[in-house]
């Protein structure tokens, strides 16, 4: 999980444009993430918030511009180099995505059956582990369909974190979930930066996370196109002279 | 002189001083109750100026601002002056609401010119023979994949996919082939037993069945039954992000989701054809023996003097290609279906109706391949 070369960022976006179809949403957004960061988009309903981070992990495919994953492009047409760099990431969907023909022990060993050769018993002992950490323990058997949203939020973090990513990318981890889950979550976001020295990417616009666990932030918006605010949330809510910016932030002075 | 109008308990009256019009409000204004007519109140009045007055409103809602939204609109339309300053201040404040939002609220236009559609239509088009090919290149890498690495495969999904596709089907492709079996000999022994050919009945049925409807009705019945299932389900997972977590894990939705179910339906298609020949030969077996008195050892060597394997291997090679179809229409339009409960229809829809037609025009093209190879 640690490289020699620490000087190259972990995440490198270089002058992003992004679009679907017709329709251009973000135009020549760049920053970095650095290495153990925990980082969040940030920004209003329709502003590219998911839209930037699916291009980001190549779900999209961009219409200009870079973003390099520790020095290197994800490479869309070397397969294996592509393969290769997916291994590394880990994704939480906003629905937890899991795979409903499995059950979600299941959904934890796909990758890594997929990724390595390690026997099935080995396999199952890790996905207990990981379903473990995110507290998950007695429902290894149950199907997706039979387990909570908040539930389903953690086994996806579980599979996520199943190949143990140098990269995790949450979409809106706590769309969804009641206040206190959404704490929990944000607490074992925390816990895997501690644990692993993970760099975590996060899609949101609940102030309560944004507030308690964000390193750096970069905020963006509908009409910009693009980045308007970027630094540690609690200066930009106290200094920002942006009015988008601190209305939006300052929302939340009862929270903190 | 004054008029008013009562209903209910809204009231409305008007006195006329000096040529102008004074109104007042009064009563208990509710949406869910009549309110009075700004125009019935006016009657063929024409005054030049118009005063409002709510004073004695005791409860009101937006049947009010309603009223007086009326009025003002007859205002601006006739030029007269409206009066509204005795109006309190929160009325005066949703009626200028009410009237920016009308005149704001600008009809979206979604109509495109003649060219733009055209050429919406050829962008459209081009996309999807892009995706078509995509599709089909992904599945040929995923297949050869599959023939260097048989030991990588899921087995357990494609196993489980011959279950649903194969087994599964076989109750209802029984019953539909013995049911065209009996009636293609009903159907056969109304001309032949004019000839005196009853005997024949068995060529007919024996050849039309295996070269012929044996194929198409599994085809028809699995378009239906597996193809539709294909696109829901692979649109529904898509819907659910389902194929974006496994493209984020590096991991081909085609080689995954796709390969196992082509195998499944490659491998079960001949079977269930084969087995929809016997059943369907067994229902004009029925029809001979209770209307034309033909006995099944007669019938069966009859029909063995004209259906000969390369017949049967015929019905398998169209059997095999139209699971082919069935599949690749059901996978491709899953994939493609929009994240939404509409696209899931759409896609299964869609899958059935591309595999139906596809299948129509391949038996077609078969039946000319054959004839020249003279098989």
């Amino acid at each position: 999980m640690n490289s020699t070369t620490s000087t190259v960022p972990a995440i490198e976006v270089t002058n992003l444009i992004c679009g679907y179809d017709g329709d251009t949403i973000l135009e020549n957004v760049s920053f970095t993430v650095r290495r153990g960061e925990i980082f969040f988009i940030i920004g209003g309903s329709g502003c590219g918030k998911s839209t930037l981070l699916r291009h980001m992990v190549g779900l999209n495919q961009p219409r200009g511009g870079t973003v390099k994953f520790f020095g290197h492009e994800l490479g869309l047409n070397d397969a294996a180099a592509r393969r290769e760099r997916l291994r590394t990431f880990g994704m939480l969907f906003q629905s937890g995505a899991l795979w409903s023909s499995l059950t979600v022990r299941q959904n934890v060993a796909l990758p890594l059956e997929e990724y390595t050769s390690l026997s099935k018993r080995e396999i199952n002992e890790i996905a207990t582990l990981k379903l473990a950490q995110v507290g998950l323990s007695g429902f290894e058997d149950h199907t997706p369909a039979e387990i909570s949203g908040g539930m389903k939020k953690r086994a996806g973090l579980a599979r996520a974190l199943a190949l143990d990513p140098e990269i995790v990318f949450f979409d809106e981890p706590s769309a969804g979930l009641d206040p206190v889950t959404s704490r929990k979550l944000d607490e074992l976001v925390l816990q895997i930066r501690e644990t692993f020295g993970t760099t975590i990417v996060v899609v949101s616009h609940e102030l309560a996370s944004i507030f308690s666990i964000a390193d750096r932030v970069i905020m963006l918006e509908r009409a910009a196109k693009g980045i308007i605010a970027e630094g540690p949330p609690r200066e930009l809510a106290l200094n920002s002279r942006d009015p988008r910016v601190s209305e939006f932030l300052r929302r939340s002075d009862t929270l903190v | 002189m004054s008029a008013s109008l009562e209903t209910g308990e809204a009231s409305a009256t008007a006195m006329e001083i000096d040529g102008g019009l004074d109104v007042a409000l009064g009563g208990t204004w509710q949406i869910t109750a009549p309110r009075p007519s700004w125009t019935r109140l006016l009657g063929d009045r024409k005054p030049a100026r118009v005063r409002v007055r709510v004073d004695d409103v005791t409860k009101w809602d937006t049947s009010l601002l309603l009223f007086l939204f009326e009025m003002r609109e007859w205002s601006r339309a006739t030029g007269v002056m409206c009066d509204t300053g005795a109006l309190p201040e929160k009325i005066r404040m949703l009626l200028s609401q009410l009237l920016g939002s009308h005149e704001s609220s600008v009809p979206f236009d979604r109509s495109v010119s003649f060219l733009a559609s055209i050429g919406l239509a050829t962008q459209d088009s081009w996309r999807k023979v892009r995706e078509f090919s995509r599709f089909v290149g992904d599945f040929v890498i995923s297949a050869a994949q599959f023939a260097r690495s048989p030991h990588r495969f899921r087995w357990g999904d494609c196993i489980s996919e011959m279950q649903q596709c194969g087994a599964m089907a076989l109750p209802i492709v029984s019953l539909i082939s013995f049911l065209v079996g009996v009636t293609l000999a009903y159907t056969g022994a109304i001309v032949l037993r004019q000839y005196g050919g009853d005997i024949f009945i068995a060529d007919l049925i024996g050849l039309s069945m295996v070269r012929e409807m044996g194929a198409v009705m599994t085809a028809v019945v699995l378009a239906g039954r597996t193809g539709a299932a294909f696109a829901a389900t692979l649109g529904n997972m898509k819907a659910n992000e389902e194929i974006d977590a496994l493209e984020t894990l590096g991991i081909s939705a085609v080689h995954f989701l796709v390969l196992p179910r082509m195998l499944a339906l490659l491998l079960m298609m001949p079977l269930l054809t084969l087995y929809a020949n016997a059943l369907g030969i067994l229902g004009g077996m029925a029809v001979a023996l209770g209307l034309l008195s033909i006995s099944p050892t007669a019938y069966w060597i009859e029909m063995l003097t004209i259906v000969d394997l390369s017949d049967l291997f015929v019905g398998i090679i169209k059997g095999t290609t139209f699971g082919f179809i069935i599949g690749l229409a059901g996978c491709l339009r899953g994939l493609q279906s929009e994240r939404s409960a509409v696209g899931v229809g759409q896609a299964a829809t869609s899958a059935v109706v591309t595999a139906i037609l596809l299948i129509i025009v391949a038996d077609a093209i078969f039946a000319v391949v054959f004839n020249i190879l003279g098989w």
